[in-house]
């Protein structure tokens, strides 16, 4: 049960508790544990299931402001799925989506696992350091996303005095549309590297110190043993932690509307945001369109969350 | 002398990484004057705490409004998920691993698409631009969580006291609330700690169904400071500043629950 604690998008739990099922279930225990378990239940139901009904309900029928307090939209099936498919936003949000999640997850893995092999090193300090570490996982996004709004600013942005500090011309970071989802991936970059090294940081600490100690007496240099040991025995917890990870990048929705709205000219605009946009953005809100777009998010997260749940399995099994 | 080079790496990566931290503190006490200034100022040499006069003066209902939403999330989630957890450690339920898979996938799915269910059903209920509404909604980012922090900790309670309870004559709720629940106390101020500090950086449910209310939390104080073109980035960065507390807090206070949290079956004090 290591590394429970995640944040918000980052939330989930290696290792689920599931209690090993026993032969003997007394007949009043059930009773009492039902009884226990009907209040989350019934949570589960309401806030969860039916929020995702009315979700799919929207999606498939022709909303508007009107007919949404009336709740009386006629049933137009999967009209809303076809504007979605047939927009010209729909080829780049899909590709930004795409891009968005792999660098992201590439650039978070392997910072963190660079750095859970340094601070496994045990120096003076280092526990000290990587609590500290932490601290960009835990801010609320909104004051990650305005700090690097104001670092990134073209005229009076840090980043840029750096850059022109060493000679570089200035980049217009968020009102370009060259660069907006850069500068997006970055600061998401920085919020997701605690939490692979927090977690990969958990991995390295279950390989045996034996298995180093062998190799270095066989003349195994530091490059070697990495690649050779920790890299192959860090297998599982690296699986976990990209698919974890894959699943909490789809959903990034909070820094990206922050930094750019998705702009300019929808250049950082992924499905998070833009279902977002389609709803609630515009004046004359497109709430089917928008629906559609978020369900196609869910049926990505949970295809994949699924994988993440097999793999789990599997793995506690072996 | 090898591990003192290690630590001056440590130092370096660790200040690298916060240095978006220290600038948020560093511009919060810029003047105005100073704010476009080419290259920018590295430290506050002409320190103001005209930002954070302004945060008195502007944010203090929307910081109220935050406490009271993360208050009421801490309560909602510990009362829903304590019992849950007590039930799927020790009591056995038929079901209870598929109750647990679902709370798993309940955390997959992404806020945007939760925050417009809610929506839906708020507006046709007029629950919208309501505090309560947003402490249930807001409860959805800690409530799979908390249940399952509650299922590993209750799993590390002895069973042979929970026999000796039922020995007494204690029925499952007397040995939940006298016996499960006082040994839990790490497992409260976890799950306590960690829904505070979510509903208190939620922003995607509270844009969507609070939005343009009499009682807006901190996030969307920020968030109408940017909007609106806000030139006086002290004001913003010092409002961000102050939304941060909480996370130092918890960095600070939550290190020793947390490692308790995380050496599995850890109960005792």
């Amino acid at each position: 049960m290591s590394a429970t604690l995640q944040k918000s998008d980052h939330r989930a739990t290696l290792g689920g508790p599931a209690p090993t099922a026993p032969r003997r279930r007394p007949t009043s225990q059930q009773w009492a544990a039902w009884a226990f378990l009907t209040p989350v239940t019934l949570y589960l139901v309401l806030f969860y299931a039916y929020p995702l009904y009315r979700n799919l309900d929207l999606s498939l029928r022709n909303y508007t402001v009107r007919s949404f307090v009336q709740g009386d939209a006629p049933f137009t099936g999967l009209a809303n799925y076809r504007t979605v498919l047939d927009d010209p936003t729909f080829a780049p949000a899909l590709l930004h989506t795409v891009v968005f999640t792999a660098v992201c997850l590439v650039f978070q893995y392997a910072l963190g696992l660079a750095l859970a092999v340094f601070f496994n090193q045990h120096f003076r300090l280092s526990a000290t350091l990587r609590a500290l570490f932490l601290v960009p996982w835990l801010l609320p996004l909104i004051v990650s996303a305005s700090t690097w709004s104001w670092m990134l600013n073209s005229e009076s942005g840090i980043v840029n005095a750096l850059l022109s500090a060493v000679g570089v011309d200035p980049v217009n970071w968020l009102t370009s549309p060259d660069w907006s989802l850069t500068s997006v991936i970055i600061a998401n970059i920085w919020i997701g590297v605690p939490f692979n090294l927090v977690v990969l940081y958990s991995g390295l600490q279950s390989i045996p110190t034996s298995l180093y100690e062998a190799a270095a007496l066989d003349g195994a240099n530091a490059w070697q043993r990495f690649w050779r040991i920790t890299f192959p025995l860090l297998r599982p917890v690296s699986a976990i932690t990209l698919l974890l990870g894959l699943v909490y990048t789809l959903k990034v929705f909070d820094i990206i509307w922050i930094m750019t709205k998705g702009g300019p000219a929808d250049s950082s605009t992924t499905f998070a945001t833009w279902s977002y946009q389609l709803g609630f953005g515009n004046l004359v809100p497109a709430f089917g369109p928008g629906a559609a777009v978020g369900n196609l998010l869910v049926v990505a997260a949970l295809v994949f969350g699924l994988i993440y749940v097999r793999v789990q399995r599997k793995q506690a099994l072996s | 002398m090898r591990t003192r080079w290690k630590t001056a790496v440590g130092v370096l990566l660790t200040g690298i990484m916060l240095f978006p931290v220290y600038w948020m503190v560093n511009v919060s006490f810029t003047r105005d004057q100073d704010m476009r200034k080419s290259p920018p100022d590295l430290f506050p040499v002409h320190g103001t705490l005209a930002g954070y006069r302004t945060v008195l003066d502007e944010q203090l209902p929307y910081l109220g409004t935050s406490l009271v939403v993360g208050l009421g999330t801490v309560l909602l989630t510990v009362a829903l998920a304590a019992p849950a957890g007590y039930a799927l450690a020790k009591l056995r339920p038929r079901g209870g691993g598929v109750l647990s898979f679902l709370l798993l996938a309940a955390q997959m799915i992404p806020g945007i698409i939760m925050a417009m269910g809610f929506y839906a059903i708020y507006l046709q209920l007029d629950l919208l631009q309501s505090v309560p509404g947003l402490i249930v909604a807001d409860s959805t980012l800690a409530v799979p969580f908390a249940v399952l922090i509650f299922t590993a900790f209750m799993s590390g309670i002895p069973g042979e006291l929970l026999q000796a309870a039922r020995t007494d004559g204690a029925g499952p709720l007397r040995t939940f609330w006298s016996v499960v629940l006082p040994m839990s106390r790490n497992a409260v101020v976890t799950v306590s700690l960690f829904a505070f500090l979510w509903s208190w950086s939620d922003f995607v449910l509270a844009s969507t169904l609070v939005n343009g209310g009499a009682h807006e939390p901190i996030t969307l104080g920020i968030y109408h400071y940017i909007g609106n073109n806000n030139q006086e980035w002290n004001a913003i960065m010092a409002t961000a500043v102050v939304a941060s507390l909480p996370a130092a807090v918890i960095l600070v206070l939550a290190q020793r629950y947390v490692a308790a949290g995380v050496t599995a079956g850890a109960v005792k004090d």
